[in-house]
This record gives structure tokens, C-alpha cells and sequence, in this order.
């Protein structure tokens, strides 16, 4: 199918734009198992919660979600804080199968709660820059996606700097490496699991702001980014901050260069299928059998 | 050996009985519904309880067995007890087939439940825009009453078809406890190592499980499929069955017998309650079911059985 | 002279780029007791567990009955007469102890019934009798140890690979497990032992290799092994055999 390198640039250009986000959700993850260990089931539903939160603050309050984001990541990051510390450790008392079942109860609560609460229809943000272009070059690229691209760098870096230069940041990644030892040190390990657990959450909040000005919000919705998400960071490495960087960035590219060959409908199905096929296919000795 | 069947007989031919006492429709139809996920939970159980792999994808069989069971008798005009036959059959290869790629894999714990979650929604985004099921319309089998069509006249057939096959199912688990099989799933479910330097083909076991905890879930769905008549991708593959299959599992007592029928009579009735608090507005029911997941995992891990078992005073002779 | 059971041959074992077990050859005369010593680190769980199949060796092989099983995978070996033990215990915690047992006796009794009855007669000869009925989970360190055992004894093997059996048991304790494990080879079982508990290498094994960075650095009986200035340096340090050796007598 020829098709011009213009077109191919800006898909692109496009990708990279969405990989950016997907990083940023990919990065919450992959914090969350590279330091508790465990995978986040709950993930989805907690990106569609912000997303919700997000268009109600603009919806109801007026308050732009560029703007929002700086009220949205710390109520999120006190939320995934409150859910691990309160919610998910005393229910789970740490064990592996205990973990899955209540990550799931969350979801299954979050998600559902949603659609009991505001139904299925699909709602969409006008937002001032909605439908302002960048042009580089050649290519015409949304002005909200752009921010977002800039913007999910700037947190990802931040984050990495939080993580290398703070002492908190240093106990996280003690933890992540050494947890008894980390412990033995002093280190209050249920303060820095529910820590990361509400960064990786704060993550899912910025996302969400940065996401909303162009794109929809339904109960479904969150599952769709956090599978892509899900996919990003066993491709990048369970617990690798640049491999979700870089493996969102990939993936986004993917995405928009099949969505541009292949169409829309075969897109869900093929990510899912690139899900199973990434699971199946890596080699034990990178991830290990179990989470 | 018939000692370990007989309280399984027992309750089944009680619940046999309760046709003769219970008339109403209202009632029928709960215990109908009960029984069906009950017999889906069975079949996780073999699986999740006693193989200790946990699928948050059971829906895949469930669906399998309802749109087999569907398709074959409407567009290939297949006798409905076949048809029947047919699903319970592609459940269990259905659950061969995933079992190979994901356990020779060596997909465990959550990547396992990741991975069955996936192939639960593939299937359903495949038969939501596949014309053999229907697409997005679904798929609806024509009313006709009678054996041939293996619909029932009345709501105590479709009850007593339900109850023999949550019958049979539970004493195939029942036989599984009792032989070397049923040893070694368990001993593969608390620590594989150990298991396979014990001589115990770890992979082989699994695909065992698996296959026959597929068939059994595919039962329910072609019960499904036979009893409500209408399909369409969000009924047969559904997060709702994945979730109420290990639900009922889980909170009866999960690698016991009676868990998934326990779980699932008592998930039935909170649902009856939530609709008659809350209305019948979508997502409500599994928000409940949410709440109750996460509570049984914290103050009863081992359900409503483990419960009775601890307040039981301990005997210190088994047989 | 006994045949040989079974033996590693020059078996090297890479972990990126660290070396675990470097051209280590052990060879496993039939009926005996063999020890596996050396200091902490050397590679000898790993060795280990080439044997047992846990580990694919990046050289050498695994011999078993004059067959070569280096690519076998751990069941099959076990079907074959190679039981092992974990150095940290791997009970099936919500099994009772009969239960337990009974998984390995079901190796070689596809019926139940036999399988608990077998799984009884084997807790009997280790002295877990008493405690059949009780739960996996509630047993003590040396209870623990003596279900590792009694497991891998139900699988009737000629070839018993006992990962530090003893660590973790109080002096008493061990040696209470001695005559057990002597009882064991006396029943016709081949016995390899990774120990570090000296008292009972010495006693039970009657020849010792001598594991330290990977290599073998010295094999003989007990006392030649005791004497000999490279173990001694590899234990306690460079220049501790000179010291010894200045000191006392044997």
C-alpha cells in the first residue's frame, strides 16, 4: 500500500505523541510492581476514575484540566496512598494469591461504581485549545497532544529525579531492590509501599488531565489504556522506568503506524493479541514465572 | 470409597426434591441461575482451588460452550443435545488448547491471570463484530419447546437439567480428591518445585485441570444458551461470568466440594437484595461483588466452609 | 571398589558472568555416603541441582545408571530413583504431614489407599509418626526437615541428594537425625549430602569432596580431607593452614 513518507511521519509523529502517555500510565505500573511486587488489576478502573474526576472538574467546576491536574495528582497520590495502606495490604497480609484477588475487587468495585453512578454514555471536554494545530514541517500536530507529549516527559523526568536525588526516593528504590534489608535499615516499608502506590496512581491523575482534552471518557475506557499499558512494561521490563519510557514511546508508534494501515476496529483486538504474544513469548529468565 | 460420595448424594437428592415443595416461578428461576454458577464456579475451582491457577478469564469457556452450543443449532441445524455435547467438548479443548501455550510457557500467578484475562476479551471482541455470532446483534435461538430441543416445558425440567449437571461435576471433584490426581494438582498448587523433584508431572496435571475445569464452565454456558435463549458477546464472555465464577469459588470455600454451590446460592440472594435496594441499574450487583471479594480475602480466606470447619471443634482421628 | 551410581562429570554452571560451578566432577559410588562440603558461596546447591535437574549445566554432564539425564527434566528423574531435599524447606504447608508424604509415595502407588499407607510406613522409619494427622504448617524446624526427608523417601529412590538436612537444628537434634540417615543407606539407598555441620559429615560420610569457588579442590575420606592445607585455607582463610600446621597435632 504506497503511502507517502508525509503520511508516515505524521503517524509517526502522532504515535510518539500518544506513546508519551502511555508511558506515564506505563511508568505508574511498572513503579508498582518494581517495588510491592505486585500487578496492578486495579489500574484501569483507577485511570477511569481520574478521567471522570478530570471532566467533572471541568464540567461542574469550570476548572480546566491543565489546571486541574495540580489539584487531581495529589488527591490521587492520597487515594492510591489510603487504598494500599488501608485497603490492599490489611486485606492481603502480603500473599501473592491474596494480592490478585483484592487488586481485582478493586478494579471490579471502581469500574462498576462508575457505571452505576454515571452510565454508560460517552462524554467528551471542549477545551479552549481543542482544536489548535503546531505545525512542524510538514506535519499538523494537535497543540493539546503536544502538551501532553512535553508535559508526560517532564513528569517521567521528574519522577526519575525524585526517585534518584530523594530520600525517599532512595528508600523506594531500596526497597524495590532489597526489602529485608531496606527494612533492616530502618526503612518504614508499609509507608514506602503505600508511597509508591500513590505515585503510581498520581501518575494515572496526570495522565488523565493530560488525556482529557482529547479524548472521550465511558467506563470503559481506562481497561483500553492500561492493557496497552500492561503490554508496555512486560515488553520494557516488569519494574524498568526506561523501559516503560521507551517501550511506551514504541508502542505508541506501533499503534498509530497499524491503526493507519489496518483501521480502528482491528486495533483493540490486536493490542490484546500483542499482549498474549508478549506473555507467552519472554523468556522466563528476563520477568520470571510469577509475579 | 462410596462414604466420600455419599453427603454429595445426599444434598443432591435433597435439592432433587425441592421442586415438589417450591412451585414458584420466582424461586425456580433463582435456584436455576444459582445452580448454573455454581456448576461455572466448579469448574474454576478445579482449576483456581485446587490447581491454585488463578483465571480472571473463565468467561472464555462459559462463552465457548453458549455460542457453540447456539451456533450450532441455528446455522447449522445441529440437534441441540449435540450441539449441547459440542460445547462442553470445545470448552475442554478451549481450555487444552490455553492451557499448553500458557503453562509451557511458565505463566504463573498474576502474568497467568493477566493472560486468561486477555483471552477472555479477545474472544469477546471476536464475536462481537463476527457474523457467526451474530456480530453486535447477538445470536437468538428460536423458541420450541420440547426434549429434541433440549428446552425445557417447565422451570423444574430446566432446574433438575442443571442440578445433574452441577451433580456430575461436583462428584468428578469429589473422585478427583480421592485419587492421585487430585493429590497432585494440590501439591501443585502449594509448591511446584517440591512437587515436580516428588516425581509429579507438573505441566501435564495443569493441562489436565484445565481442560476439564474448561468443559465443565462451558456446560454452564450452553445451560445458558438453552435455558435464556438469546446471546450476544457481553453475555457469553463477559467480565460479569469471569468474575462470578471465581466469586463463587472464593467466598463458599475455594478448593472445597460445596464452595462453589454454597458461594453461589449466597451470591445469588445478595444480588435479589442489591436489585431490591438499589433498582436494576447496571453495575451495581458487581460493586457488591467487589465489596464481598475483597472482604472475604480479609476476614475469611477460606470462605463460608472455612468458616464452619474453624468453629468446628478440631477432631485429631482422620481416616 | 563400588560402581558408580551416578556422577557429574566436569559440570560448569554460568550465571551471566559469574562462574557457580567450574568443570566440578563428583562421582557417586553405589551404597555409600557422600559428602559435599565447602564454604558458603561455593556453588554447591548448584551442583546440586544439576543433579537434580533443576539447572541446565552450560558443560558437562549428569551420568545416572550409566545413562546420560543431563537434559532430563526433574520428574523424570525423580521416576528414574533421584529424590532430593530443599536447603529452605518446601512443605506443602496446607497438606498434613501423611498427605505430604503420600505426594511422593505417590510416585510408585497410583492407588490412595496405598499411597497414605506407604506415606505411614515412611513416616514411621523417620519418627514422624506421632504427628501424621497435624498440618505441614504447625511442624518445627527439625519437623520440617524430617518431612523433606520422609517425602523424598516415599518416592523409593537409589539415589538421595540431602541439601543441608541438618542446618538449623540444635545439637541434640542432629544427632538424632545421624543414625536416621545412616538407617537409610544401610537400606540400600546412596546418600550425597551438602553439610555444613562438621561433626555429622565427619561421622556419616565416608568419602568427602571438597567444593570452594566452583572447584573441587580436594576429595579422600574425612580425616585426609580434614588434614588437607587447601581445605583448611578455603574455610578459614590464606595462611590459616601454615598457621594450623605450626600449631597442633592432627
Amino acid at each position: 500500500m504506497p503511502l507517502s513518507p508525509d503520511i508516515l511521519i505524521q503517524a509517526v509523529a502522532n504515535g510518539l505523541l500518544t506513546g508519551a502517555i502511555y508511558a506515564l500510565i506505563a511508568l505508574g505500573l511498572t513503579l508498582i510492581y518494581g517495588v510491592l511486587h505486585i500487578i496492578n488489576f486495579a489500574h484501569g478502573a483507577l485511570l477511569t476514575a481520574a478521567l471522570f474526576a478530570a471532566f467533572f472538574a471541568d464540567r461542574t467546576l469550570g476548572i480546566d484540566p491543565w489546571a486541574s491536574v495540580f489539584l487531581l495528582a495529589p488527591a490521587f497520590f492520597a487515594l492510591g496512598y489510603l487504598l494500599q495502606r488501608l485497603v490492599i495490604w490489611p486485606a492481603s497480609r502480603g500473599e501473592d494469591r491474596a494480592i490478585l484477588l483484592v487488586t481485582l475487587g478493586l478494579a471490579v468495585i471502581v469500574e462498576n461504581g462508575l457505571l452505576f453512578q454515571f452510565r454508560s454514555d460517552t462524554r467528551t471536554i471542549d477545551h479552549p485549545f481543542g482544536f489548535d494545530v503546531v505545525e512542524l514541517g510538514t506535519m499538523l500536530l494537535a497543540t493539546t497532544r503536544v502538551v501532553a507529549f512535553c508535559a508526560a516527559l517532564a513528569v517521567a523526568a521528574g519522577l526519575g529525579l525524585f526517585l534518584a536525588l530523594t530520600d525517599t526516593g532512595r528508600a523506594i528504590r531500596a526497597v524495590a531492590k532489597e526489602r529485608l534489608g531496606a527494612e533492616l535499615s530502618g526503612v518504614d516499608v508499609p509507608h514506602i509501599y503505600a508511597v509508591t502506590f500513590g505515585l503510581g496512581t498520581a501518575c494515572l491523575a496526570v495522565a488523565a488531565c493530560l488525556l482529557l482534552p482529547s479524548f472521550y471518557v465511558t467506563p470503559q475506557v481506562g481497561n483500553a489504556f492500561v492493557l496497552v499499558a500492561f503490554t508496555i512494561v512486560v515488553l520494557g521490563g516488569m519494574g524498568s522506568v526506561p523501559g516503560a519510557l521507551a517501550g511506551g514511546l514504541f508502542i505508541g508508534v506501533v499503534e498509530s503506524l497499524s491503526g493507519l494501515m489496518y483501521g480502528e476496529t482491528l486495533g483493540q483486538l490486536g493490542i490484546f493479541l500483542i499482549f498474549i504474544l508478549v506473555l507467552l513469548v519472554r523468556p522466563q529468565g528476563l520477568f520470571g514465572a510469577k509475579a | 470409597m462410596t462414604s466420600r460420595f455419599t453427603p454429595v448424594l445426599v444434598v443432591l437428592a435433597a435439592l432433587a426434591l425441592l421442586p415438589l415443595f417450591v412451585t414458584s416461578n420466582v424461586a425456580l428461576n433463582f435456584l436455576k441461575v444459582a445452580l448454573m454458577l455454581a456448576l461455572a464456579g466448579t469448574g474454576w475451582n478445579l482449576l483456581g482451588g485446587y490447581g491454585g491457577q488463578f483465571s480472571f478469564g473463565h468467561a472464555v469457556f462459559f462463552g465457548t460452550g453458549a455460542y457453540a452450543a447456539a451456533v450450532l443449532q441455528v446455522r447449522f441445524g445441529i440437534n441441540a443435545w449435540a450441539a449441547f455435547a459440542a460445547g462442553t467438548a470445545l470448552g475442554g479443548a478451549l481450555g487444552l488448547a490455553i492451557g499448553w501455550l500458557t503453562f509451557r510457557a511458565g505463566l504463573r500467578g498474576s502474568y497467568f491471570a493477566l493472560v486468561t484475562l486477555a483471552f477472555a476479551e479477545v474472544a469477546r471482541i471476536i464475536a462481537s463484530v463476527w457474523p457467526l455470532t451474530g456480530a453486535g446483534s447477538g445470536i437468538l435461538i428460536p423458541l420450541k419447546v420440547g426434549f429434541a430441543t433440549l428446552q425445557f416445558a417447565s422451570r423444574a425440567e430446566g432446574y433438575w437439567f442443571v442440578l445433574a449437571l452441577l451433580g456430575l461435576a461436583m462428584l468428578l471433584v469429589r473422585a478427583i480428591e480421592g485419587r492421585r490426581f487430585g493429590a497432585q494438582l494440590v501439591a501443585v498448587r502449594e509448591n511446584e518445585d517440591a512437587a515436580k523433584a516428588l516425581g509429579v508431572d507438573v505441566l501435564a496435571v495443569k493441562l489436565r485441570a484445565i481442560t476439564l475445569s474448561g468443559a465443565i464452565t462451558a456446560s454452564a454456558g450452553a445451560f445458558y444458551a438453552q435455558t435464556f435463549l438469546y446471546l450476544d458477546a457481553g453475555i457469553a464472555y463477559g467480565p460479569w461470568i469471569s468474575v462470578e465464577a471465581l466469586l463463587t469459588a472464593i467466598v463458599g470455600g475455594i478448593g472445597t466440594v460445596w464452595g462453589p454451590l454454597i458461594g453461589a446460592l449466597v451470591l445469588q440472594a445478595l444480588s435479589e437484595l442489591g436489585k431490591h435496594l438499589g433498582g436494576d441499574a447496571p453495575g451495581l450487583g458487581l460493586v457488591l461483588f467487589g465489596a464481598v471479594l475483597i472482604l472475604v480475602v480479609r476476614f475469611a480466606p477460606h470462605g463460608i466452609v472455612g468458616l464452619a470447619r474453624s468453629l468446628r471443634p478440631r477432631r485429631l482421628a482422620r481416616g | 571398589m563400588a560402581r558408580l551410581l551416578a556422577s557429574a562429570e566436569h559440570v560448569t554452571v554460568r550465571f551471566g558472568g559469574l562462574v557457580a560451578v567450574n568443570d566440578a566432577s563428583v562421582p557417586v559410588p553405589e551404597g555409600r555416603i557422600v559428602g559435599l562440603i565447602g564454604p558458603n558461596g561455593a556453588g554447591k546447591t548448584t551442583l546440586f541441582a544439576t543433579i537434580a535437574g533443576f539447572q541446565r549445566p552450560n558443560a558437562g554432564r549428569i551420568l545416572f545408571g550409566g545413562e546420560d539425564i543431563t537434559r532430563l527434566a526433574p520428574h523424570r528423574r525423580a521416576a528414574l530413583g533421584i529424590a532430593r531435599t530443599f536447603q529452605i524447606v518446601q512443605p506443602f504447608a496446607g497438606l498434613t504431614v501423611r498427605e505430604n508424604i503420600a505426594v511422593g509415595a505417590h510416585l510408585r502407588h497410583a492407588g490412595r489407599a496405598e499411597a497414605l499407607a506407604a506415606a505411614e510406613a515412611v513416616a514411621d522409619r523417620v519418627g514422624l509418626a506421632p504427628l501424621l494427622n497435624l498440618p505441614a504448617a504447625a511442624l518445627t524446624v527439625a519437623g520440617r526437615k524430617r518431612l523433606e526427608l520422609a517425602r523424598a523417601l516415599a518416592t523409593e529412590p537409589r539415589l538421595l541428594l540431602l541439601d543441608e538436612v541438618l542446618a538449623g537444628l540444635n545439637p541434640s537434634e542432629v544427632r538424632d537425625m545421624i543414625p536416621v540417615i545412616r538407617a537409610i543407606r544401610d537400606g540400600g539407598v546412596t546418600v550425597l549430602m551438602i553439610e555444613h555441620v562438621m561433626q555429622a559429615v565427619m561421622a556419616l560420610a565416608e568419602e568427602i569432596h571438597v567444593l570452594a569457588e566452583g572447584r573441587i579442590i580436594a576429595r579422600g575420606t574425612p580425616e585426609a580431607v580434614a588434614r588437607d592445607p587447601a581445605v583448611i585455607e578455603a574455610y578459614l582463610g590464606h595462611g590459616a593452614a601454615a598457621h594450623a600446621a605450626g600449631g597442633q597435632h592432627a
